[in-house]
Formats: C-alpha cells, structure tokens, sequence
C-alpha cells in the first residue's frame, strides 16, 4: 500500500459521494457515481483484493452508470422537491 | 452524437473487450476474475455495439429469443453439474465423488471452468436482456 496515494484516493472518493448525494442533475449525479466506482475499484486493487476490483470496474463503472442513464432519459433529468 | 469516429472505434475495440471477457472467464479459477465478471465484461461489449450503432443492428446479432435461450441453458448446465455429485452419492457440487479416469484434482478442475462458463453465458444473456428491455422505448 502507497499511502499517500490511498489518501488522495479516499478523499476523491468523499467528493464524488456527495457530488453524487447532494446533485440537482440526475446526469451529472451518475457521471460522478460512475467515477465513484471507478476510483473505488483503484481502492479495491490497491488493497489487494483484485477479484472485487474486477467486478466493481466491470459492473459498478460500466452497467450501472449506462442502466441509469437509459433510466433518466425515460423519466426526467432534473430532480423536483 | 453518433459519428463515424465513434463507429470505427467501436468497431475495433468490441472484439478485443470480447477476447478479454473471454479470457477472464476461461481463467477464472487460477487468476482473478470468474463467470460472473467475464460475462459482465461481455455484456458491456454488446451494450457498446447498442449504444454506437443501432439497436434492431444489436437484436440482429443477438436476438431476444436466443438470449433468453442462453441465460436459461447456462444457469440449468449449472445445476446439471451441481446435481452430478448428487448422482454420485455425495453433495451438491462434490465432484470429488465423481469417476473418471482422470486424477481427482483434474476432474475438480474441470468441472470448476465448466461451471465458470455456465455463470459467464448466463450472466451475459441475462445483462443484455435487462438492457435491452430498458432501451426499447428509448431507441424508437
């Protein structure tokens, strides 16, 4: 493990999780979760465990963020209180 | 936007995302990765294909029938070998009971990467159905 590294990775990942909790745009809340799971996939390689990496980088960056946005643009972009 | 740069680089990477996800599936049982990750790998090849050109070109080349065909074929090879240690008098999944003229380890081995394959084919059937199912309306 690279501390440093790990450091700014986590950071990252606090950023994009309220990005992706606290965003008005629905578009741009699933780019940043898309991302979300991209750096947790680094995270998950960098702790040694190369399987969950593997799944996360495959499913959580890549068919969650495209069924979501086919999801929005069959409902609305814009979240309404 | 759908240009043609987009196509042609689509057109290039899709079969090597198909290699990889079939390498990992293949390997899953020495090195990381599986069924389950390879067939999503697989899946996100074909949903490219949707997404650059456009979806009757994607349900030509894999059709609704033939996917949902292919998700139940997979998780039922996947029972099928699970059953076969039943067959054999030990438990579900115990192919150590199982005779064939090979060393225990092999057979082990053998039965692992088939089932590798059963979770893989399934897998990627089953996210292309969902896929397709929800992009239906968007595309027309």
């Amino acid at each position: 493990m690279i501390w440093p590294l790990d450091i700014i990775l986590l950071c990252f990942l606090v950023l994009l999780s309220l990005i992706t909790a606290f965003s008005r745009d629905l578009l741009a809340a699933t780019v940043a979760f898309s991302i979300y799971s991209l750096v947790l996939a680094i995270v998950f390689a960098q702790l040694n465990a190369p399987d969950v990496a593997l799944t996360e980088a495959a499913v959580g960056a890549g068919i969650t963020g495209l069924l979501f946005v086919v999801a929005i643009t069959r409902t609305t972009r814009w979240e309404e209180d | 936007m759908i240009t043609i740069i987009v196509q042609t680089v689509s057109r290039i990477m899709i079969p090597f995302i198909q290699l990889f996800g079939l390498y990992v599936i293949m390997h899953g049982h020495i090195s990381p990765g599986g069924g389950f990750q390879g067939g999503a790998i697989f899946a996100a090849s074909l949903i490219l294909l949707t997404l650059t050109f456009e979806l009757a070109e994607a349900e030509k080349r894999a059709p609704f029938r033939m996917l949902i065909a292919i998700a139940v074929s997979g998780a039922l090879v996947f029972t099928g070998i699970g059953m076969l240690g039943i067959l054999f008098g030990g438990y579900f999944l115990d192919f150590l009971v199982i005779p064939l003229p090979i060393p225990p380890a092999d057979v082990s081995e053998l039965m692992i990467v088939s089932i590798e394959i059963a979770i893989g084919v399934a897998v990627m059937a089953l996210l292309i159905i969902i896929f397709f199912g929800m992009a239906e309306e968007v595309f027309e």
